[in-house]
């Protein structure tokens, strides 16, 4: 037997040449819009976010924010942009919500026109970066990259490299009746390619809309079976990013689901701006990826805001899965409600960092955050961290952490009623995992994904 | 009720069980046939329920030895889903909570695995939905119920009620009865008693595990035994457990001590 030596990579110099290949990522994507006065407002966001880039490094495990994520496998990877393969909408069909009329698909980050298909009353706004009417042209840049959190490394790549964006408008007034899906898709292919879709939402003042936010992998969802070994080294890499204005009294019900190939990267920002009175719920799923981050923001710039956040993280195999959320409360009367599930089996490690931020200012804050774990192998592991920082004196927060596995006897006690021992399991870990599920407005997605939990 | 020339439900011979290495059981022998009641008593720790859980199959009892024959099948050799498939029904003394998982849901599972096995249909929602109104009356228990989480939020009662609603869907041919009368009120326990009386048919065969003798003045058993240190150290009428309320273990099990002795 001979004992190789290797040479330590996380020698500073080497890890500072692949931080700079995959941060300079940004420079293969060409801006994928017509109109000139468009090109040019993106232009000059990219220029901007691209300076952010050149002083950024990826972070490692010693920065607090990223502590139990390693991404070293993540800049081991030479990416490519993605090539224009497109999936047919027949080999979509599968994955179409019938609840929801409208629909925006892009493949690989790159709008598929073709496969999307709107169906909204007059004024409301689903498409591209080139469906929108002038009249909002000069609106973009009050919205796009603006939020608060921009300069964080992940999302100023993505603006550095917004090629189109995906745009949801609903105007004063409108209440859209049926749910609006945006469909992310990442075709597998032989060179692990990179795609960073951004979508932006302008909800007006009073206006209601609920959105499904989708990433998957075409091959893994819809030819399973004959595909999976093939799509087991499907490598490739979703740097997400999605911005949501709700206007005062405005209400958004959000879902996004995360199903990405099991050898994907996954990072998503969704960031969030509440205005006053309105009320904004996410659910946020998450099954797929070798390694996910979601950073999920919310900034409150009003008072009495209404923010329920549910989470489900359900891995296995080698997953990493990290939850990152904050909650910035700066005015009064807010109330929020985070429960976030994590179902861990084999050697999946689930991280969850929960931080919610109450100022002097909001006063009668009303803030609650659960998070709940169920391990189902003795080698899985979760990191959980409730982060809330109050300084102001009257206000009701609380928050709680459990960590638990599936109990022996509520195992035999369904055996005991004739379910054998998968079915017993399978049952208590649905039921964990429906009490999160059963908040998506979308009763068919609810069934699709609770098939999905299934040991 | 003794029923002439009944054919024998459970066959118990020298069973003898441990839990994590120290054995509980040591050697118990019982004889049940279709239509009887039977029912064990006996102090604490003399093995009672340990005896229910190696019938039912729980995985932390360890059986060493012995045998259990139900309805002509070595009952050892099941798992615990098949025992229940096959007709052996116990009802917990803690029965446990699941949350995220609706009564109903939960009946309709139970009954459907029960079904499957007879080679029926499974039932759908709507379906099952009138057999179990129908039989919410043996444990007079509110609809409501059917919506909520498996027990969870449940007084003590309520579960109770709730094991004998799911005896009455599963309809066994053996239903063990694990301390379903502690920690009962006098009202919770008359429900429950009237509703196991409603099941006992002369085909079926109940086996009742109690620590008081008060369940016995409703559910009247046909046979008494009375089990310590691992074993049924001896066996009467109803008049039995009269007596031991009365007198307590303690003569019952001077008197047995010294019997073994001599043997």
């Amino acid at each position: 037997m001979s004992i190789q030596v290797t040479p330590d990579l996380n020698q500073v110099g080497v890890v500072s040449s692949v931080d700079t290949e995959l941060l300079s990522l940004y420079q293969t994507q060409s801006i994928a819009v017509q109109e000139p006065e468009l090109v040019s407002l993106l232009q000059a966001i990219r220029d901007r976010a691209a300076e952010t880039v050149q002083q950024s490094k990826i972070p490692t495990t010693r920065d607090e924010e990223w502590r139990f994520t390693d991404l070293s496998a993540l800049k081991s990877v030479n990416f490519q942009a993605a090539s224009s393969s497109k999936p047919n909408l027949a080999a979509l069909e599968s994955l179409l919500l019938p609840e929801a009329r409208s629909r925006l698909v892009f493949v690989n980050g790159v709008y598929a026109p073709d496969l999307s298909a709107v169906t909204l009353p007059d004024g409301i706004i689903a498409s591209n970066l080139d469906g929108l009417p002038p009249a909002y042209h000069s609106q973009i840049k009050k919205y796009l990259a603006q939020l608060p959190g921009a300069q964080e490394v992940f999302t100023a790549l993505n603006t550095a490299a917004i090629a189109d964006v995906a745009i949801v408008w609903i105007p004063k007034n409108i209440v859209v009746e049926t749910p609006i899906h945006l469909l992310f898709i990442s075709t597998a292919s032989n060179t692990p390619i990179v795609s960073q879709p951004r979508c932006l939402v302008v909800a007006e003042s009073n206006s209601s809309v609920t959105l499904i936010e989708d990433y998957f992998n075409q091959m893994t969802n819809l030819e399973a079976e004959e595909t999976e070994a093939e799509v087991g080294e499907a490598v490739y890499f979703t740097n997400a990013v999605t911005e949501i204005w709700l206007a005062e009294n405005a209400q958004v019900n959000h879902t996004r689901i995360e199903r990405d190939s099991p050898e994907a990267f996954h990072i998503g920002k969704t960031a969030i701006a509440q205005a006053r009175d309105s009320r904004y719920t996410c659910t946020a799923i998450t099954l797929g990826a070798k390694l996910s981050r979601h950073n999920l923001e919310i900034f409150q710039t009003g008072e009495q805001t209404q923010t329920i956040l549910n989470g489900l993280t359900k891995i296995s195999g080698n997953q990493l899965a990290d939850t990152h959320s904050t909650l910035a409360l700066n005015h009064p009367y807010g109330t929020s409600l985070q429960q976030h599930k994590c179902i861990v089996g084999d050697r999946a490690h689930a991280v969850f960092n929960g931080k919610i931020f109450v100022p002097k200012p909001a006063q009668q804050t009303d803030a609650a955050q659960l998070n709940r774990n169920l391990l189902l192998s003795p080698k899985a592991r979760v990191d959980t961290k409730p982060q809330l920082e109050i300084t102001a004196d009257n206000v009701k927060c609380a928050h709680g952490a459990t960590v638990s596995q599936l109990d022996d006897d509520e195992v035999f006690y369904l055996q005991s009623r004739g379910l054998n021992a998968t079915d017993a399991r399978n049952l208590l870990v649905n039921a964990f995992a429906a009490e999160i599920i059963n908040q998506i407005p979308i009763p068919s997605l609810q069934q699709t994904l609770l098939k999905t939990i299934n040991l | 009720m003794i029923v002439e020339n009944s054919g024998t439900v459970l066959s118990v011979r020298d069973l003898t069980a441990e839990v994590e290495g120290t054995p509980i059981l040591k050697g118990v022998n019982l004889e049940i046939k279709a239509g009887e009641i039977h029912a064990i008593m006996g102090p604490n720790g003399s093995g009672k329920s340990t005896f229910s859980k190696v019938l039912a199959g729980h995985p932390a009892y360890k059986v060493t030895g012995g045998e259990v024959i139900f309805q002509g099948n070595n009952l050892l050799e099941m798992e615990p889903e098949e025992r229940a498939q096959s007709g052996v029904f116990m009802a917990f003394q803690y029965p446990l909570e699941i949350p995220g998982v609706t009564n109903l849901d939960f009946l309709r599972v139970a009954y459907n695995s029960r079904r499957k096995v007879q080679g029926l249909e499974e039932l759908d929602a709507f379906d099952f939905d009138e057999i179990v109104q129908e039989k919410l009356e043996v444990v007079k228990m509110n609809p409501t119920f059917l919506n909520r989480s498996v027990n969870e939020g449940f007084s003590g009662g309520e579960k109770k009620r709730n094991e004998i609603l799911q005896m009455a869907l599963l309809e066994p041919k053996l239903a063990i009865l694990d301390e379903t009368d502690s920690g009962l009120d006098i009202d919770a326990l008359k429900i429950v008693a009237n509703g196991v009386n409603q099941l006992a048919t002369p085909d079926n065969a109940i086996l009742l595990i109690t620590h008081y003798q008060r369940l016995l003045n409703y559910i009247v058993p046909d046979f008494v035994h009375v089990m310590a240190d691992g074993r049924v150290i001896t066996s009467g009428g109803k008049e039995l457990a009269l007596e031991l309320e009365s007198r307590g273990y303690d003569w019952v099990l001077e008197e047995n001590v010294s019997e073994v002795g001599a043997k």
